[in-house]
């Protein structure tokens, strides 16, 4: 199949970017999305153009790193897919493709289509740590969970960190990526002890980087490459309050 | 931690204000719209409803300080909000493809619209309203001024369209704000979503039903 490609090129943070087009030829249906720009970026470098800048890791669906958006959808139109695990046959022969970046205040553009997104990183890092004893490994099933919180947890912790939630809001905001860091260790009995201090100190950071708020539109829900629901902000916003009301109960 | 920073200036915070203010502001909308529907019954219901308000003016008063200071705290909150939220995409996308509903999208322009409205409603109708007459028991004739002010097919259709208006901002704000209240989790989520749009239109349809009538010919003998 033969497409038509607009990227987006910017050399850097500081200059300007701008559409260019070019044509991605003898596209096979079974390429995954990355491969079709890597088919791409090779013709590029054999006219000894720069080749089109972006990110991606393990390209199996599971790392967070590959960033683009696809006619205006974070990692494409498909549900509950990556840009690595989205496949052509999705595309229509002679198709135009529109591809951007993530854009958001918080995740500067590196080069064309990468962008920094340790503003997530810094979030996390604000999470501290948990209170777990060190030593040898436990025997397994030594704390008892119960099976729906395990669950839940396991939910959250689905996150990959990639970002398509703050690329699909409205408002840029990151708080199905906060709220599912808060919650998948604060549902479970190690990572209870610290709960508190915790949403405060995520979600201090978070508005420290300049993300915007949540307006509960459900784009972040639908762009989600792991369906993290829209339930774990619900979950954070109680557990803020809740953590605002007893921090300053204990401060009086 | 800084209680004043998590309430008033964290983004959580901010959106705990927006949602609890929303909800006293929807209760009045409520209690409003029941007392408004009580026009139907007739002149002497009516007006005998606004003389029992006035007749408790303490009461009434704390009423009017409250709602002031709920609206001024959801449109403080609104605005502080929405700055950020611009803020935190410089650069817009070339190609926008949606799946945030148009009620969501457009909260802030529904919300001014809808204050306008309240503004020239309350001028109209309490600050100073064109019509002082009273009734044979000498009490306000809130029947007839309502009557005269329908009349005017202007003043009915500002009347309708802010209350579609605010029909479509509450079927999206009356389930949101559980959302900022982290009480909309798994099921619950649905009902919210059911409830904000019933009760939107519930409320569009008893406010709007007056104009309607009046505009149909209730009411014509006072005229």
């Amino acid at each position: 199949m033969n497409l038509t490609l607009k990227v987006w090129r910017q050399k850097n943070a500081d200059e300007p970017g701008q559409f260019v087009s070019y044509q991605a030829k003898g596209i096979s249906q079974d390429m995954s999305f990355l491969e079709m720009l890597d088919v791409v970026n090779e013709s590029l470098m054999t006219e000894g153009q720069e080749p089109i800048a972006f990110d991606s890791d393990c390209r199996e669906g599971i790392c967070g790193t590959c960033s683009v958006v696809i006619n205006g959808a974070p990692h494409g139109e498909q549900k509950a897919t990556t840009a690595c695990q989205l496949h052509m046959r999705h595309f229509n022969d002679g198709e135009t493709i529109t591809i951007e970046p993530w854009r958001a205040k918080p995740f500067p553009v590196i080069r064309d289509l990468r962008v920094d997104r340790s503003a997530f990183d810094r979030i996390i890092q604000s999470g501290g740590f948990i209170s777990a004893s060190t030593g040898g490994a436990p025997d397994a099933n030594a704390i008892p969970i119960p099976k729906p919180d395990a669950d839940t947890a396991m939910d959250a912790a689905q996150c990959i960190g990639c970002g398509a939630c703050v690329a699909a809001c409205k408002n840029a905001s990151a708080m199905l990526f906060v709220s599912a860091k808060v919650s998948h260790l604060g549902v479970l009995p190690q990572g209870k002890v610290e709960k508190d201090r915790r949403v405060l100190a995520m979600v201090n950071q978070m508005d420290k980087e300049g993300f915007g708020n949540c307006t509960v539109t459900g784009s972040c829900e639908a762009a989600c490459p792991k369906e993290i629901s829209l339930d774990f902000i619900s979950r954070m916003n109680r557990d803020y309050a809740a953590a605002v009301v007893k921090s300053a109960w204990n401060q009086s | 931690m800084n209680i004043y920073h998590a309430i008033f200036r964290s983004s959580l915070g901010k959106k705990f204000i927006m949602g609890l203010s929303g909800l006293a502001l929807v209760g009045f909308v409520v209690g409003h719209m029941v007392g408004n529907l009580q026009i139907f019954l007739g002149q002497e219901k009516i007006n005998a409803y606004g003389a029992f308000l006035k007749s408790m003016p303490k009461l009434l008063w704390a009423a009017r300080i409250g709602l002031l200071a709920c609206v001024g705290l959801h449109i403080w909150s609104a605005i502080a909000l929405v700055r950020e939220n611009r803020r935190a995409r410089p650069v817009a996308y070339q190609v926008t493809r949606s799946t945030a509903s148009f009620a969501s999208r457009t909260m802030i322009w529904s919300g001014l619209i809808v204050l306008s409205f309240i503004v020239y409603h309350l001028f109209d109708f309490t600050i100073t309203p064109e019509f002082k007459g009273v009734d044979e028991s000498g009490r306000h004739d809130i029947y007839k001024m309502v009557i005269l002010s329908f009349s005017h097919p202007l003043s009915a259709g500002f009347y309708i369209l802010a209350n579609t208006l605010l029909a479509i901002h509450l079927s999206h704000g009356f389930q949101s704000l559980f959302q900022s209240l982290g009480l909309s989790t798994g099921r619950f989520r649905h009902w919210f979503q059911s409830l904000a749009l019933v009760l939107g239109w519930l409320i569009f349809v008893g406010n709007v039903s007056i104009p309607t009538a009046v505009l149909l010919g209730f009411g014509k003998e006072v005229l």
